[in-house]
C-alpha cells in the first residue's frame, strides 16, 4: 500500500478527528486521581498506575508487530529484564532511579540486540517460536537465580528514590510519574513511526524485498526497531517493580507474552492508540470479571474468541464501525 | 516437564539407562502431542496454542471415566472417542472460521480457549491435583538387569508412542488420505483446485490431532498427576518440537521429540555432576537446574540459526 507509506502517520480508521481519542485517553488518566480523591483513591490509583504501565509495554510490542510484522512471543521477558535490575540493583543498596533506570533500559536493549541478532534470521511462524524460546531461557534462568529469590521472586525494599528524594514512594507523584512515561512513550513511538526510519520499517512490513531493492538493510532496521521496543519493554519492567515493590520470575512466564499480544490486538494493530485502549480493556475487564467470579476466564476466554470471530480490527476497529454506521445514521 | 525420577540404583551405568529410558518416554509422550500439532500446523498453517488443554483434558475425561466404569481400558476407550468428539466440536465451531486469518488471529482465539479450560476443569474437578490408578497387570516393576529396575507403566507407554509412530507412518506414507495430507502440507490450494474437499480433509486431521493429544494425556495420567495448566509446558515443549523438527514433517517431529526427551532428562540428571568438573559443587548446584532448563531452548536457538527452518522441512514451504 504505497499510499500509506505517504502519509506521514497510519489514518485512523474510524470517524473520529485524528488526535481526539489520544487527547481524550490522556485526559481521562490525568483527571483520575482527582476523581479518586473522592473516592477511596488509592485503589484506583494503583489500578490506573498498572494499566499505564502495561500500556507501555503493549505500545512498544506494537511497534513490533503492528509497525513491522514481527510477532514476538517473548516480550514479557524485557519487562522482567526491567524489573529484575531494579531487584537486584536494590538488593545491593543501590535503589536510585537515576542509576537503575538507566541500567534497567540498557539491559533490556543489550538482550534485545544479541537475541534480536538471532531471531531476526527467521520469519513467520518460525520468529514466533524463537522469540518464545529466548523468553523461556529468561524465565529459567530468573527462576534459579537463587540468590535473588529463585521461584518465589525478590521483594523489593522500598520504591526508587530520584536523585535522592523520595518521590515515587507518595503513590499519587508515582502515578503522574508513570503517566509522563506513558506519555513520552506514545509521542515518542508516534514520531519514531512517523519518521524516515519509521517509513523503512513500515515499507519492509508490506514487502521487505522492495525495500531492500531500494537499498536499505532491512535486517539492520528491524534489529533497531527491536532495540527500541525492547528497551521500552525494561522502561515498563523498571515501573512494575516499583509499583508492586516485587519481582518475580512470572512477570516473564510465556502467558504474560501471550497477554501483551492479545492486549495489543485487543485494541487494534498498528494504531499505537489502540496499544494503550488494549491493556487498559484487558486490564479492567480482568479486574472486573475477577470480582464477580473467581472462576472470571471461564467467562474471559470465550469473550476473546468471540471478539476474535466476529470484531476483526480489535475495539478500535468494532468502534469505528460503531461510529460510521451511527453517523450515515 | 518433571517427571518423577524412575528406579533407582547405585551404579551410573544403570542410572544412564534409566535415564535414558525416561527420556525416551518424555520423548514419544512429546511426539504423540507434536504429531498433531504438526499436522495442524503444516496442512491448515493453523497455530493451535490449544493443543495443549486437549492433552490436559484427555487426562481428566480418563479420570472421570474410571470414576464411573472402573475400567482402565473402558476410560481409555471412550475419553478418546470423547476427545475426538471434541476436537471435531472445536473444529466446526471456532476454528474453520480463522484458517483464512493471520496467525495472530489463531493465537487470540486459542489462547481465549486455553483460559476457558484451564479454568473450566478447575471449576468441574477443582484444583487439587487428581489421579488416574494404572491398570492392575502394568503396575509392577520389571528386573532389566542386576539391580535394575523400572516400571512396567514407563515401558508401556514408550512401546504405545513408537506403535502409534509406526501406525501414523503407515498412515501417511502409505494410504490414500495420507497421501492427500502429504499433498496439503505442501501445497493445499492446489489439492483444493485438483477436486478433494480440504475442509473435510482439514477437519478429519484436526480431530485425529485432538485425539492423538489426549491418548498422550490418558497414557501419561498414572504417573503423572492430572491438574490445571498441565498442558501448558507440554504445549511450549512441543512447538519446540515441531520446530526444531520442521513444521509439518511427522518424520520431523519424531526425532526431534525424541531428541528433546533425551537431552532434556539427560540435562536435568547429569548437568550438577557434569559443571561439578570445572567448578564446585555449591555454584554447580546452583547454575546446573538453570542449565538444564535452559537446554532445549538452547538447542533450539541453535537449531534455527543454523537451519532456519528445521531439520526436515517440508518440501514446497
Amino acid at each position: 500500500m504505497p499510499a500509506s507509506l505517504a502519509a506521514s502517520l497510519p489514518r485512523p480508521r474510524g470517524g473520529l478527528p485524528a488526535g481526539m481519542l489520544p487527547a481524550g485517553i490522556f485526559l481521562v488518566l490525568a483527571l483520575l486521581p482527582l476523581v479518586g480523591s473522592f473516592t477511596g483513591g488509592s485503589y484506583l490509583m494503583s489500578l490506573g498506575s498498572r494499566v499505564m504501565i502495561f500500556a507501555i509495554a503493549a505500545t512498544a510490542l506494537d511497534l513490533l508487530i503492528g509497525f513491522s510484522a514481527l510477532i514476538s512471543f517473548g516480550h514479557a521477558a524485557f519487562i522482567g529484564l526491567g524489573a529484575y535490575s531494579v531487584g537486584i540493583l536494590s538488593a545491593y543498596g543501590i535503589t536510585d532511579a537515576l542509576v537503575s533506570l538507566p541500567v534497567a533500559l540498557a539491559v533490556s536493549a543489550a538482550f534485545a540486540f544479541l537475541t534480536g541478532m538471532v531471531c531476526l534470521r527467521t520469519t513467520g511462524v518460525y520468529f514466533i517460536m524463537i522469540t518464545l524460546a529466548f523468553g523461556q531461557m529468561a524465565f529459567f534462568t530468573a527462576s534459579s537465580l537463587a540468590p535473588f529469590g529463585g521461584d518465589d521472586g525478590l521483594i523489593v525494599a522500598a520504591r526508587n528514590t530520584l536523585a535522592g528524594f523520595p518521590l515515587l514512594r507518595n503513590d499519587r507523584t508515582f502515578y503522574y510519574v508513570v503517566l509522563f512515561c506513558l506519555l513520552a512513550t506514545y509521542l515518542f513511538c508516534r514520531a519514531l513511526v512517523a519518521s524516515r526510519f519509521g517509513r523503512v520499517v513500515r515499507g519492509a512490513k508490506e514487502n521487505p524485498v522492495r525495500v531492500a531493492t531500494i537499498g536499505f538493510d532491512v535486517y539492520r532496521f528491524q534489529l533497531a526497531i527491536y532495540v527500541v521496543a525492547g528497551a521500552l519493554a525494561g522502561l515498563a519492567g523498571f515501573l512494575l517493580a516499583n509499583a508492586t515493590e516485587f519481582v518475580s520470575p512470572a512477570y516473564m512466564s510465556w502467558q504474560r507474552s501471550g497477554e501483551l499480544i492479545v492486549m495489543v490486538l485487543l485494541g487494534g494493530l498498528g494504531s499505537l492508540d489502540g496499544a494503550i485502549i488494549g491493556a487498559a480493556a484487558y486490564l479492567l475487564t480482568e479486574e472486573w470479571l475477577s470480582g464477580v467470579t473467581e472462576h472470571w476466564k471461564v467467562i474471559f476466554g470465550p469473550m476473546l474468541v468471540l471478539i476474535v470471530l466476529f470484531a476483526r480490527g480489535g475495539l478500535i476497529g468494532l468502534a469505528s464501525a460503531v461510529v460510521r454506521r451511527f453517523i450515515r445514521g | 516437564m518433571r517427571l518423577r525420577p524412575a528406579g533407582g540404583s547405585l551404579m551410573s551405568t544403570s542410572l544412564l539407562v534409566v535415564q535414558i529410558l525416561n527420556g525416551l518416554q518424555l520423548g514419544v509422550l512429546l511426539f504423540l502431542i507434536a504429531a498433531g500439532l504438526t499436522l495442524v500446523f503444516g496442512v491448515m498453517d493453523f497455530i493451535n496454542l490449544a493443543h495443549g488443554v486437549q492433552y490436559m483434558l484427555g487426562a481428566y475425561l480418563a479420570v472421570a471415566i474410571y470414576a464411573l466404569t472402573d475400567g482402565f481400558l473402558a476410560a481409555l476407550v471412550l475419553a478418546l472417542a470423547a476427545m475426538l468428539a471434541f476436537g471435531l466440536l472445536l473444529e466446526f465451531a471456532v476454528f474453520r472460521h480463522l484458517y483464512d486469518r493471520d496467525h495472530l488471529d489463531h493465537v487470540i482465539a486459542t489462547f481465549g480457549i486455553i483460559l476457558f479450560l484451564n479454568q473450566g476443569v478447575k471449576l468441574v474437578w477443582g484444583a487439587a491435583p487428581l489421579s488416574l490408578p494404572m491398570p492392575e497387570l502394568f503396575s509392577g516393576s520389571v528386573k532389566l538387569a542386576d539391580g535394575l529396575l523400572y516400571p512396567v507403566w514407563r515401558l508401556v507407554v514408550i512401546a504405545s508412542g513408537l506403535a502409534v509412530a509406526a501406525l501414523l507412518y503407515w498412515l501417511v506414507a502409505h494410504t490414500r488420505i495420507g497421501m492427500l495430507v502429504r499433498a496439503g502440507a505442501t501445497n493445499a490450494a492446489m489439492v483444493s483446485a485438483l477436486g478433494v474437499n480440504i475442509r473435510r480433509l482439514f477437519m478429519i486431521v484436526f480431530g485425529f490431532g485432538a485425539m492423538l493429544a489426549g491418548f498422550a494425556g490418558i497414557m501419561i495420567a498414572p504417573i503423572l498427576s492430572v491438574e490445571p495448566g498441565m498442558g501448558d509446558t507440554v504445549l511450549i515443549l512441543a512447538f519446540v518440537v515441531i520446530v526444531i523438527g520442521g513444521i509439518g514433517s511427522i518424520r520431523g517431529a519424531f526425532v526431534a521429540a525424541l531428541l528433546i526427551g533425551l537431552v532434556d532428562t539427560l540435562g536435568r540428571s547429569f548437568s550438577v555432576d557434569i559443571l561439578r568438573l570445572v567448578m564446585g559443587p555449591s555454584p554447580a548446584r546452583t547454575v546446573g537446574p538453570a542449565i538444564a532448563s535452559m537446554l532445549i531452548y538452547l538447542l533450539m536457538a541453535v537449531v534455527l540459526y543454523i537451519r532456519p527452518t528445521g531439520l526436515f522441512p517440508a518440501k514446497g514451504r
